[in-house]
């Protein structure tokens, strides 16, 4: 440990480490630049694989920090990302409120777990995020897509740990960080 | 006696139980989808929304084109003396042919102007950068970087050099966003260059090949023939490339060929596509009484989604 603080430092915050309050503004950033990335324009194959990281972002809020972002966050959120995306108003709307309310109902699990076996149930959650998206779309009478469908949100799973330590990062003291 | 008053600290005050907020949101989205696919009721709210997006929007393209703007800058020097060597060496290779298209065009002038035919694309087109794809995968649609604020209308053609990439489907300010060919149920009314037999051009949605359908099984097509427009919609204008031929599948039990396309267009290769505006294609059209025009709005908007 003593070794490598820089490394040392990039592990999540143990259970008996108490963490400053978030700012809010913070949240507001990193969902901002959740929208970014998913807007961002990549090359088709990226394309297939680029999880939904302002869902991925909100998901990590909705666990972490339940009286900041809820289920109306989630909503809103959901709307502009729908005008981003040209895509059915209100249709991710739905699936970010739905997403909100399955983080908020399992958030006592999730964070019992260490980080990898928390990827495992974020893939879940994301997986339902994904499913009502495709519902809403072949209700509205949209062939269903092909099985790389099922790709980004194991993606967005894997992705779930760096970005946990990452968003955390701000909220931990300074000792525990690694650079006493 | 008198009861304490007991105030319960702050943050017990948490509003409406997740439960009732989600059912409330829950039913607003659901109105919300109703309304916007039957109605198109929120087309305002999307253009607020597509207003504030905006500068986002352009400012995630910066990092990637200051990046390609140094690459230029760094890489042209040897580029261009490459490239003038190349294009003086063509320049030679093409001339016959190209004194061969002048005597071309003037006879296809004439030729036009026995048909009495005007010419095809009277205004000029506006070129247009992709500013991104969508991220649906449902949907086949880039954004494009000019809007009302260039004349971009809605129902605009939109080609590329390769051949016609689509139409433009919603306008905002500063942007507009263009539905491929290849989008589901897209419609292009095509022909088939070779035969002249006329078509319309289905799209399937994502990764599955374009369709000619309502096509007679007995109808003069082969694999490899060239589909351009048609230009009787009014909305393309017409001979510009559309597919291409890759499959035939004559089952005489049936009552239409199955028909597989590739379309022509560079949709995830070309930045810069051409919006042509609706004059264009107009051109060619013939007047129609006023009533016949009324009766076929109907059935045209339908068709257009």
């Amino acid at each position: 440990m003593r070794m490598l603080p820089s490394v040392s430092g990039l592990t999540p915050a143990s259970a008996d480490e108490i963490l400053r309050p978030v700012n809010p503004w913070f949240i507001m950033l990193t969902l901002f630049f959740g929208l970014l990335a998913n807007i961002v324009p990549t090359a088709p194959a990226a394309a297939l694989l680029r999880p939904d990281f302002l869902a991925l972002v909100l998901l990590y809020w909705c666990i972490q920090e339940p009286r900041y972002v809820g289920v109306g966050t989630a909503w809103f959120v959901g709307l502009v990302m729908d005008v981003a995306d040209a895509t059915v108003f209100g249709q991710h709307a739905l699936a970010y409120a739905v997403l909100a309310y399955a983080a908020d109902y399992f958030r006592r699990r999730v964070l019992r777990f260490p980080l990898w076996q928390q990827a495992v149930q974020v893939a879940a959650l994301l997986a339902l995020c994904a499913a009502l998206v495709l519902l809403v779309r072949v209700v509205g009478g949209a062939p269903l897509p092909r099985w790389t469908y099922a790709v980004p949100p194991v993606v967005g799973a894997l992705l779930w740990p760096p970005l946990s330590v990452l968003l955390q990062w701000p909220q931990r003291p300074a000792r525990s960080r690694g650079d006493r | 006696m008198r009861h304490i008053p007991v105030e319960p600290p702050d943050f017990f005050h948490r509003g409406l139980k997740p439960v009732s907020r989600l059912a409330f949101l829950g039913l607003v989205s659901l109105a919300l989808m109703f309304a916007d696919t039957r109605f198109r009721y929120l087309e305002g709210v999307r253009q607020v929304v597509g207003v504030v997006l905006y500068p986002l929007q352009r400012g995630v393209e910066l990092p990637g084109e200051a990046f390609g703007f140094v690459a230029d800058y760094f890489g042209s020097k040897r580029g261009l003396a490459d490239d003038n060597a190349r294009l003086k060496q063509e320049l030679v290779a093409q001339a016959p042919a190209v004194q061969g298209y002048a005597t071309l065009g003037d006879e296809n002038q004439r030729l036009k102007a026995l048909l009495d035919m005007r010419q095809r694309f009277p205004g000029a087109g506006i070129a247009v950068e992709v500013l991104y794809t969508g991220r649906d995968p449902f949907s086949q649609k880039v954004f494009v970087g000019k809007g009302t604020d260039a004349g971009v209308k809605a129902g605009d053609a939109v080609v590329d050099d390769l051949g016609v990439v689509g139409q433009v489907t919603r306008v905002f300010p500063a942007m507009a966003e263009v539905t491929l060919v290849t989008d589901r149920d897209h419609a292009v009314p095509v022909k088939v260059e070779r035969s002249g037999v006329r078509s319309v051009l289905f799209g399937s949605g994502t990764g599955r090949a374009p369709e000619l359908r309502f096509t007679a099984p007995t109808a003069d097509v082969r694999i490899g023939d060239r589909l351009v427009t048609s230009g009787i919609d009014g909305t393309y204008p017409a001979g510009l490339a559309v597919a291409e031929i890759v499959n035939v599948d004559r089952d005489t039990g049936q009552m239409f060929a199955r028909i597989a396309c590739r379309p022509l267009a560079g949709f995830d290769r070309s930045r810069y596509l051409l919006v042509l505006g609706r004059e264009a294609a107009a051109a060619t059209r013939p007047e129609e009484p006023a009533e016949v025009e009324a009766a076929k709005k109907g059935g045209r908007n339908k068709g257009r989604r």
